[in-house]
């Protein structure tokens, strides 16, 4: 027992109710929100080898893309409405943003209810959906640092690039990638979610890959397409709210009210996902079976 | 004294698919827990125990609010579970043996800093308890190294600072020895005895390891086929069960027919007939002494208490039943 040194009753004052608090509970609840931020961001900092690696495989994309594009373009020199330099800026924003936003490869939820690790997190006093929100936003912040940042100082050194025109594009490009992330974590932790039902994701997360691949702008810019279905794809699905508004805002592909437009709509998505998930957690709850022991 | 928790009637059924042909699956209901009653007073260190799948950590997840019961009502703390779940969070400590409760690859320094603005806990409180575990557990060496990278016994000494940092009332333990070592196994108990000891907690502790119980509770649950079998102190259920003393004894020789005596059943022949173990029911032990010294040479003799894993083994063989 070299590791136990018993004193008396000390462990008894181990334990005590919590104390009263004077702060206002939003106060606390933002407090509780940042530290799991935080963490969010310490928990994915750790993995430097990855970001790494994602880096590199997102640089090299970006190239092969923006030629793809750039030879769309052609002669003319236009092609959906974008010139070559919004093309180039859409590419390699795009690339960095890929990250940040996490279209792929989160399963920590569906992993957690396969395996019922997910008692921990509902023995916890945050709602699951907040505390992993938190946790997302945390994430997100390190990728804006390590996976977003490089792409973006590598495509200026090799193309020209379009630089915002307009002042208020900045502030508004920077809401609509949060708004962007928290869509895109609401997304992600609905397609996870189906675990609660069907214990094995593969089905819903390959269907997620490729819907959100195509539709959210990343293979080709959604302006592309037909007028009729933009309008339905904006309207009637968040994809495009994922990564091609954020990045037609900074290219300033339309004028400000357009703009400002496509990043409220993204706003309406992202207050009915988040409500979707509370819901379906709500629901998920009430069905629970927590595998083994 | 007050209660705790005061459960009636919890039971959770669980309806499972059965393959019923090529592609034809059938749904069927299982029944976790049927009935269990559990009542219990503040301070007290409760062991609940039952064969795999006997329904306790489905009783744990019911009374911590992870699972809502199918009928039947608890209350802990004075709060319903599931409803009031986020609440009752901050009163009640849980430890898993078989998951974690850590951030995998965040430190436990930083998991514990974390919990503290999880639970809200004042920062100088939260200090005087981590400061309090970090001696009684020994904690200081491994305080900065990522929990995927602790041993077992680390991860188990952090799990129980991380159920207790909030300073809460009632703490479930769901085999919280599980996987130890015997030193480690032994420095877990003796920090929840010193826990228990100091009254102001309540343990409720699943385990099968049967020494934890011997060691640390009192008061003793049976829960078979989501049944409470028994409800008391493990002397109360040596004396239900009909727990017997035995009697072993070491010959020079092998007897060639072992002997029988009347009031104390042969149990078990051993060592190629040179050790017998006799149980001791209406017999004493010197009727068992005076019939065997009168045939051969005894070597040794010695008498085992009854054996509390032996009374178990034996509640679990027999047909649930009421308690």
């Amino acid at each position: 027992m070299a590791w136990l040194r018993m004193e008396g009753s000390e462990v008894g004052s181990v334990a005590a109710t919590v104390a009263s608090h004077t702060d206002s509970n939003v106060i606390l609840w933002f407090r509780t929100f940042n530290a799991i931020c935080r963490s969010g961001f310490r928990r994915h900092a750790t993995y430097r080898q990855a970001a790494l690696a994602g880096v590199v495989t997102n640089t090299v994309f970006g190239f092969l893309r923006c030629y793809v594009l750039l030879a769309v373009a052609g002669a003319a020199g236009t092609a959906g409405g974008y010139d070559r330099a919004q093309l180039v800026t859409f590419v390699w924003v795009g690339q960095g943003l890929l990250a940040v936003v996490l279209l792929w490869g989160w399963t920590d939820l569906a992993d957690r209810i396969r395996t019922g690790d997910i008692a921990g997190d509902l023995l916890r006093p945050v709602h699951p959906v907040t505390s992993y929100l938190a946790t997302d936003l945390g994430r997100a912040g390190y990728a804006v640092l390590a996976r977003m940042l490089p792409p973006i100082l590598v495509g200026p050194l090799f193309f020209d690039v379009h630089l915002p025109a307009r002042w208020p594009t900045v502030p508004l490009f920077v809401g609509s990638v949060v708004l962007a992330v928290v869509l895109c974590f609401a997304c992600r932790f609905l397609v996870n979610a189906t675990a609660y039902w069907l214990q094995d994701v593969r089905g819903p997360m390959v269907l997620w890959t490729l819907g959100s691949g195509v539709l959210a702008g990343l293979y080709f810019p959604l302006r592309f397409l037909p007028e009729e279905i933009q309008r339905v794809l904006w309207f009637g699905t968040p994809f495009p709210s994922l990564l091609q508004t954020p990045l037609d805002v900074l290219v300033e592909r339309d004028p400000p009210a357009t703009q400002a437009g496509l990043v409220a709509l993204q706003a309406g998505w992202v207050v009915l996902l988040l409500a979707g998930c509370r819901l379906v957690q709500r629901r998920a709850e009430r069905r629970l079976v927590v595998q083994g022991g | 004294m007050s209660l705790v928790i005061d459960a009636r009637g919890l039971r959770k059924e669980f309806t499972v698919r059965v393959k019923a042909g090529r592609l034809r699956r059938e749904r069927r209901s299982v029944v976790a827990v049927d009935g269990v009653d559990l009542r219990i007073e503040r301070g007290e260190m409760l062991g609940y125990i039952g064969p795999n799948g006997a329904g306790k950590s489905t009783t744990l997840k019911m009374l911590t609010g992870v699972l809502t019961p199918s009928a039947g009502q608890a209350r802990v703390c004075g709060l319903l579970p599931v409803p009031q779940r986020a609440r009752l969070a901050r009163g009640i400590g849980v430890v898993f043996g078989q998951r974690s409760q850590l951030w995998w690859d965040l430190p436990l320094r930083d998991s514990f800093d974390l919990l503290r603005h999880v639970y809200r806990v004042p920062a100088a409180e939260h200090a005087a308890r981590l400061r309090r575990c970090r001696g009684l557990l020994d904690l200081d060496g491994f305080l900065d190294i990522p929990v995927r990278q602790l041993s077992l016994g680390q991860r188990m000494r952090g799990e129980l600072t991380a159920a207790l940092l909030h300073g809460p009332q009632v703490l479930f333990l769901d085999e919280p020895t599980i996987g130890l070592d015997v030193v480690s196994k032994q420095a877990v108990r003796g920090f929840l005895a010193e826990l228990g000891r100091a009254g102001d907690t309540t343990l409720v502790l699943t385990t099968h390891d049967l020494a934890d119980i011997e060691r640390l509770c009192h008061r003793l649950v049976v829960i078979d086929h989501g049944r409470v079998v028994h409800d008391g102190t493990i002397a109360e259920l040596h004396r239900r069960y009909g727990s017997r003393r035995l009697v072993v004894a070491e010959l020079d020789a092998a007897l060639v027919t072992p002997l029988t005596l009347p009031g104390a059943p042969l149990q078990r022949v051993e060592a190629d007939g040179r050790r017998l173990v006799y149980a001791l029911e209406s017999a004493g032990v010197a009727e068992v002494v005076a019939g065997l010294a009168g045939l051969t040479t005894l070597r040794d003799l010695s008498i085992l208490e009854p054996d509390i894993e032996d009374v178990v083994a034996r509640l679990y063989r027999t047909p649930a039943r009421s308690g």
